[in-house]
């Protein structure tokens, strides 16, 4: 996919997601969005997959350790044909197949279960990990949220992966500033997260996340990567390219109107953000 | 073969640790999936010269038992059998979310190993002697609890985990264990072994209490009261007829554990018979209390878990009966 269309899939995941949940009125909207233009670079054509056999060895793997984003990987999954777009109208419902937060066991395409933070990301770890003891070339992608990178966890798996080399693990940071009580500075200081993770023995770097390019460049400079693990941080606009969510302070968690859905579809389909 | 029971129980002379780490390399030599995880004990698990020799399928985690547990949840989606090892105290409450929900929610297949049960892990103390680990496993749905009572067993639970699938949580002494079962025994998860049959009461114990509600048997036979011991090494899922039949053959029942009564062994047992066949009985084990630092010996007394305190808890039943 070259640019302009990895740009009008991004733009069609978000409003694929808005119309899954214009009736249900609510949900983890602001890190959806956020994360959906590297989504649309992993699934239009970065990642190795099957969406007819989710479960083939061959694929690369994909972790969502920020678990509530998991509409936006529903999204994802929907548009490239694992279940059918229908089933996004049933997020949240009881008895479904498309939770809150990701759920190995239910949905299909969904790599690993995630909500306790911290967790998805030593999941991907062992992933790579597992591949390479089998010597098997996969590659292995996760995202982390940037609130998430409070919980000691992502660093104990920080430390690991280049401890055991793991070159085919590329992680992002989905750093849009924000978590669930305000500005990510506000609850706990950052810093530097690029310059962390080097630290850490990982080969980092900042990128846009709302660039697809530039997406998908660091991610080629990954996968020259021969013995460290890659960690990209995008900087990202929480509630991205959805009006009523963006602007919002306090956007972790929103609850909207079907007219507000409608008008935000509205604007995506002419092509504003 | 099915299991056969000693004639003369005899203290082991091989530590459990040993058999851990050799039962592993010989299990990696023919199948390269199994891969043993540590946290930093490989001096302590009996792994570190596998390590030197073979650092790919003996992994070295460090000190990070979270993560530990995550990387052993990811391997597994690749078609990797995980054996991830710490002391009781961490491989349970110190990873308990993350065995919930990266293991137990996400229908992981990790073998979760914690080491050093209740008073066994002696000199180490109180922060490190888990007398909750084995209840807090199961309250994971699917998690299958059990503890290797000898080496023997344990050899043949580590075999029999490689091929089956789901979680499990396998509760090891790291020393020597008293040698109940004849080499080549066999043992069925989910099934108790009955180590003597008898008319008047029954005792049933798991690991380390299992020896010494042998040796409590020995004294009420003294006193002409005949017990039946069962050795109920899967604490979940429990043997539910095993319990009930013992109990309707008996109408006594007194259970021994290393552990927390509390959720362990004595309210599995007692779960069943409330429901099932309601019998006097009595519970040996940790009162609801800390650990604290002295020799197995010491602690066993300590905190009244042995021969003599379970042959009282009989006669205190068999009272009631």
């Amino acid at each position: 996919m070259v640019q302009e269309d990895t740009r009008a899939f991004a733009q069609t995941l978000r409003i694929e997601l808005l119309r899954g949940l214009r009736d249900v009125g609510q949900g983890h909207l602001g890190g959806a969005m956020s994360v959906m233009d590297l989504l649309a670079v992993l699934y239009g054509g970065e990642m190795k997959i099957d969406p007819q056999n989710p479960g083939w060895d061959g694929r690369d793997y994909f972790v969502l350790s920020k678990g509530h984003a998991g509409p936006a990987l529903y999204t994802a999954l929907a548009v490239k044909g694992y279940f059918p777009l229908d089933w996004l109208k049933t997020i949240n419902s009881n008895g479904t197949r498309l939770p809150s937060h990701c759920d190995r066991t239910k949905t299909p395409g969904v790599d690993m279960s995630a909500g306790s933070l911290g967790q998805g990301f030593s999941a991907a770890v062992g992933i790579a990990h597992g591949l390479k003891v089998q010597g098997k070339d996969n590659y292995v992608y996760t995202v982390v949220g940037d609130g998430e990178c409070n919980e000691g966890q992502v660093w104990e798996a920080a430390l690991y992966a280049p401890s055991h080399r793991l070159n085919h693990l590329i992680a992002f940071v989905d750093k849009n500033g924000k978590q669930l009580d305000g500005p990510t500075d506000d609850v706990l200081v950052l810093g530097d997260l690029r310059q962390k993770f080097e630290d850490f023995g990982w080969f980092a770097l900042d990128v846009d996340g709302h660039d697809t390019d530039a997406i998908r460049a660091a991610i080629a400079r990954g996968k020259q990567q021969t013995d460290k693990p890659t960690m990209i941080i995008l900087h990202t606009v929480k509630g991205k390219g959805c009006s009523f969510v963006e602007h919002e302070l306090n956007n972790h968690h929103a609850r909207f109107t079907a007219a507000q859905a409608d008008e935000a579809i509205a604007a995506l389909e002419k092509g504003g953000c | 073969m099915p299991y056969t029971v000693r004639t003369q129980l005899t203290p082991g002379e091989t530590e459990m640790r040993k058999v851990y780490a050799a039962t592993l390399a010989d299990m990696i030599s023919k199948n390269s999936k199994v891969v043993a995880l540590s946290a930093d004990l490989m001096s302590s698990d009996g792994t570190q010269a596998n390590h030197k020799k073979d650092p790919v399928h003996f992994v070295q985690a460090g000190i990070q038992e979270a993560n530990m547990i995550g990387v052993a949840a990811g391997m597994s989606l690749t078609g990797i059998i995980p054996y991830a090892h710490s002391f009781a105290c961490f491989a349970s409450r110190r990873v308990y979310d993350q065995a919930f929900i990266s293991v137990g929610f996400a229908q992981c297949n990790v073998r979760i190993v914690g080491s050093d049960p209740g008073i066994t892990a002696t000199y180490n103390g109180g922060t490190h002697m888990p007398f909750e680990d084995a209840g807090l496993m199961r309250l994971i749905p699917g998690m299958t609890v059990v503890e290797p009572t000898d080496v023997v067993m344990l050899e043949d639970i580590l075999r029999q985990t490689e091929t089956l699938q789901g979680s499990f949580y396998i509760r090891m002494a790291r020393k020597e264990a008293v040698n109940i079962y004849e080499p080549g025994s066999t043992f069925e998860l989910g099934k108790a072994a009955k180590l003597r049959d008898g008319k008047d009461v029954t005792l049933i114990a798991s690991g380390y209490c299992v020896a010494e509600a042998m040796t409590a048997a020995g004294m009420l036979a003294k006193q002409g009261i005949e017990a039946t011991v069962l050795d109920m090494y899967t604490l979940k899922p429990i043997d539910r007829e095993a319990i009930v039949a013992a109990a309707r053959a008996t109408g006594a029942v007194v259970t021994a554990e290393n552990h927390n009564i509390l959720n362990g062994l004595g309210s599995a047992v007692a779960e069943v018979l409330a429901e099932e066949y309601p019998t006097p009985m009595g519970r040996v084990g940790i009162q609801d209390q800390y650990g604290e630092v002295g020799t197995l010996d010491y602690l066993r007394d300590r905190f009244g878990i042995g021969a003599q305190n379970i042959a009282d808890k009989a006669l205190d039943v068999l009272k009631r009966k």
